[in-house]
């Protein structure tokens, strides 16, 4: 089967509705970034401290703002955590403050949970939100007394494989004791001893952070420098390989693509993270691979043909990858549309990133990158030769020399 | 042709082979296979849950701790030397970036001894540059090299330190290194997978602070400005305003005026530990270095009923009345519980850190967190792949195979690397993985495209095979070493998350060249070299 056989159709030729989309595009996000003063920052870059926090039932907003708003000086924003499969997921946050501040902050907002939902006065441990060691420590006595004799290394790998089971099966939050049944190691006395030492909150804290204002911002500055370092590494790369102008060309494609999706990330208010970052950094290897792949051909092209516009055969170059691009695009799209879908709230950023980023990452090779190519060339060709010569094209501007060696070919 | 073809075919198997060794190793059993491969591959914090902390040595802290050793020994040698001085003391910077404005200042010393104390301190304090206020005002600073000195053992010691304290939890894998680059920061990172509780990790670096005991001069006060009040809107010479850490039970907050330098400081407190006395009520027994004893004997003797607090990064943990004299071990009593015994010999002992630390990152990711990400993004990935797979197989048909064998192939060795490197498998990474698949899926599009506008234009089936690996080649070349320079620059500039981007991405690329270009052209050649002229080839 093939889709595409040769084809011949007139890219360039449509360049302007797209140039226009994508300066309108970019102007959108642009604008919305400005206007909402600045992008919505993950922690990572914005600092504060936040945890995620599971609930067993729909989690009751209000009163876990109450309390925040009651036991924090400032408050702490409270809202669900949106993603495709997130269910009764909280973020629990404050703002950005001075490291020592939000240590107390952080400890705070744990200690208010533990008060609103669960029972620290009863002396039990709570299950939901324990750590092996905790565990294993509340045990030991009470087993003992029980009967049950257990050397100190089956204790700690009881205990570890208890909630290693509780996290793989039930992710981290049971609601009753009966769903330790078919655990590793579990038994009646076991089973009473756990009962009798502790209790079951509805929710289970999933992570805790606490990023200072002083990391956040470092590591912001390095994305940024490094990503910028890294297209400039490109360009000398593809300039050494073909000319400067295609490099330029490529590295503006690669830098309209990242404008545009961050625009989207501020239009659809998403946050952007340090995965996110890491998205941003696929896209662009994505879209620079793209367009190199279109400019080999057009090099190619160029050795064969020296005597066609250079427009015909950019056109022709576009048409003859036009296969591989729908192929490629299309099952890359395939795998990030995937992870869009079932990729879980953590992935949920990383993956809108990708699938914005793949969309105008392959358009942006044939009415980007490949233009900025063209009206240089043009440009340059018709400041050179301003009298009417037919339009003959090397992959370099015209030297002298190349002059002399077509006008020999041609005799 | 043939015995190049079968020395390709050895070089695959034989890379095969050692990648699988790499992954799962030597199996015995099924369980073998599932054990070996989770010691191998190993994951990032974010996926399997764990604590991740950065702290920053307070160097300022050092330098100061410096200036008050030297003030001590000048004060002993101005006096063996007989050089009268009216004041001597040193700044109180709170920020790190102010570690090299700590300076000893010196008052008073007449214009006749200026070139005594001139030689003296040329002489014995070669570490420090003197500068001359007025013809008796002095100050001294640390010259710069023996600041960056000074400041880069700090951050040693203190990494040293929390990395003992660190072995004492007896974890397979940690980390714990310098970070930020050459020291310039003073950070430590701190990383300990599958330890998710970090109120344990911090307990352990030790609230991980700078101790000092002091006289209490006065309070409590329940605000600041109730103390300064109380003193007529000034700090009496030498004090300094500390508050206390909120504790259970008592309402609001509490400050205490308490004397400037220590009488004690963290780094002479030998031992300390939960004790009970006759009563069975709580205490908390500790030991002091000789020189210490004997200094805060003198100072207990002369201030029996006066109080003195125990300071851990400038907050009061406790304050405790002098009932008697004490020499080199004292105790603590009337604590209200076992807790409080061990957290205030925890405080005590926590000293030994050459300068305090301050957190500037800390996360805890809980293992359920990480296993839901796994499940999830396994199913999303399996499922893309197995849609790109589909869509393979149907439009290249047996060529499509080629394509699928070269990518999983790609995904053997990929994972061969990550353990042989010792790499660790993060989500950033896992984004490289997924942009390596996407080109290596590229690579095969393009090698087939190829093929198949050659035989379009009527080649033979070798031939077009030939020139469209040669043709593309040059393309597979260009676009990975575009993105293996611009994995160089985000190798050295990025930090974290993107360094194991750049990582995961540079091997997966390596091995893509391999796969795509080298195992899938063996592939064709071999179904080829049987026939001499084969007609038809699905693709």
């Amino acid at each position: 089967m093939e889709l595409f056989k040769n084809t011949n159709y007139d890219f360039l030729g449509k360049k302007w509705p797209f140039i226009i989309a994508s300066l309108v595009l970019s102007a959108l996000g642009i604008g919305s970034w400005i206007v909402k003063g600045g992008l919505r920052y993950g922690i990572d870059f914005k600092g504060g401290a936040l945890m995620t926090v599971k609930f067993a039932y729909e989690p009751p907003l209000d009163k876990i703002r109450s309390a925040m708003d009651k036991g924090i000086k400032g408050g702490a924003s409270v809202q669900n955590f949106t993603g495709a499969t997130a269910q009764s997921e909280v973020e629990i946050g404050t703002e950005l403050q001075e490291e020592r501040q939000l240590n107390i902050n952080r400890q705070a907002m744990q200690d208010i949970l533990a008060q609103t939902f669960g029972q620290p006065g009863s002396g039990k441990v709570d299950l939901n939100n324990t750590s092996k060691e905790g565990l294993a420590d509340r045990l030991r006595d009470p087993l003992a007394r029980a009967g049950i004799s257990m050397s100190e290394n089956q204790l700690q790998g009881f205990t570890a494989d208890l909630l290693r089971y509780v996290d793989n099966r039930y992710s981290g939050l049971i609601t009753d004791f009966s769903q330790l049944q078919s655990a590793p190691g579990m038994n009646s006395g076991m089973m009473s001893t756990l009962r009798q030492e502790c209790y079951l909150s509805p929710y289970h804290v999933m992570q805790v952070q606490m990023v200072g204002p002083k990391v956040g911002q470092d590591l912001k500055n390095k994305a940024v420098l490094a990503t910028l370092y890294a297209l400039g590494g490109m360009l000398a790369y593809i300039a050494f390989r073909f000319e400067w102008i295609y490099g330029l060309g490529a590295v503006i494609a690669c830098f309209h693509d990242t404008i545009i999706t961050i625009g989207l990330f501020s239009l659809f208010n998403k946050e952007i993270s340090m995965t996110v970052i890491a998205a941003l950094l696929t896209l662009v290897g994505y879209s620079m691979n793209d367009t190199i792949v279109i400019f080999d051909r057009i090099r190619e092209n160029l050795k064969i043909s020296r005597r066609e516009p250079l427009e015909a055969v950019m056109n022709r170059a576009v048409n003859q990858t036009l296969s591989r691009t729908v192929m490629t695009s299309g099952l890359t799209f395939l795998t990030v549309i995937a992870l869009f879908i079932w990729g879980g709230p953590v992935l949920h950023g990383f993956s809108f990133a990708l699938v914005c980023g793949i969309i105008v990452g392959t358009y942006s090779s044939v009415f980007v990158a490949s233009p900025i190519v063209l009206f240089w060339h043009n440009w340059a060709d018709a400041r050179k030769r301003p009298a009417k010569s037919p339009a003959v094209l090397t992959t370099s501007p015209r030297t002298d020399a190349a002059r002399k060696s077509t006008t020999k070919a041609v005799k | 042709m043939k015995k190049n073809l079968t020395a390709r075919t050895v070089t695959i198997v034989v890379t095969i082979l050692i990648c699988v060794y790499g992954i799962i190793g030597f199996p015995k059993s099924w369980a073998d296979i599932k054990g070996n491969f989770g010691q191998n591959i190993r994951l990032g914090l974010d996926l399997r849950g764990g604590s991740h902390l950065v702290l920053q040595v307070q160097v300022q802290d050092a330098v100061k701790a410096d200036a008050d050793q030297s003030m001590d020994r000048l004060k002993e040698d101005l006096r063996k030397q007989n050089i009268s001085y009216n004041s001597m003391d040193h700044n109180d910077p709170q920020e790190i970036r102010d570690a090299d404005k700590v300076e000893i200042s010196i008052k008073g010393v007449p214009a006749t001894q200026t070139s005594a104390f001139r030689n003296l301190i040329g002489d014995r304090y070669t570490t420090y540059n003197l500068t001359a206020v007025n013809s008796t005002d002095y100050t001294m600073r640390l010259k710069p090299s023996d600041l960056i000195a000074l400041e880069t053992d700090t951050v040693t010691r203190a990494k040293d330190t929390i990395e003992n304290r660190i072995d004492t939890l007896g974890l397979s894998e940690k980390a714990v290194q310098q970070y930020g680059g050459a020291g310039a920061d003073y950070e430590i990172l701190v990383q300990l997978p599958g330890v998710d509780d970090p109120a344990r990790v911090k307990e352990l670096i030790g609230t991980a602070a700078v101790l000092d005991i002091t006289e209490v001069k006065d309070g409590p006060f329940p605000t600041r400005d109730a103390a300064l009040a109380q003193h007529g809107g000034v700090l009496p010479l030498n004090t300094k305003l500390v508050q206390m850490v909120p504790r259970g039970g008592v309402e609001g907050e509490q400050w205490y005026l308490v004397g400037k330098s220590p009488i004690i400081n963290g780094r002479e407190m030998r031992n300390a530990r939960p004790g009970q006395d006759e009563y069975r009520k709580w205490e908390t027994n500790f030991t002091l270095s000789q020189d210490a004893g004997r200094r805060f004997g003198r100072f207990t003797e002369a201030n029996i009923g006066n109080r003195l607090a125990v300071v851990l990064d400038n907050r009061i943990v406790s304050v405790a009345t002098i009932q008697s004299k004490i020499e080199d071990s004292g105790r603590i009593m009337g604590l209200s519980s076992e807790e409080e015994a061990m957290d205030l010999s925890r405080y005590l002992r926590s000293g030994s850190l050459p300068a305090g630390v301050k957190y500037l990152e800390e996360r805890s990711i809980g293992p359920s967190l990480g296993a839901d990400s796994i499940r999830e993004g396994l199913r999303a990935g399996v499922a893309g792949l197995v849609a790109v797979i589909i869509v393979m197989l149907f439009y290249y048909k047996r060529s499509g195979v080629n394509a699928v064998l070269a990518l999983m192939l790609n995904t053997v060795l990929l994972l061969a690397a990550v353990s042989y490197f010792h790499a660790v498998l993060t989500l950033p990474g896992i984004a490289g993985v997924i942009l390596t698949i996407g080109m290596a899926v590229d690579s095969n599009v393009l090698i087939f495209e190829r093929i198949r506008e050659e035989l379009r234009t009527g080649k033979g089936v070798l031939s077009a095979v030939d020139t469209g690996f040669n043709k593309a080649w040059w393309t597979i070349v260009d676009t990975h070493v575009t993105t293996i320079v611009s994995c160089a620059f985000l190798f050295l500039f990025g930090e974290g998350p993107v360094k194991g981007f750049a990582v995961t991405l540079v091997i997966g690329l390596a091995a893509n060249v391999f796969t795509a270009v080298f195992v899938s052209r063996t592939i064709f050649e071999y179904e080829l070299s049987g026939k001499r002229q084969m007609q038809e080839l699905s693709i």
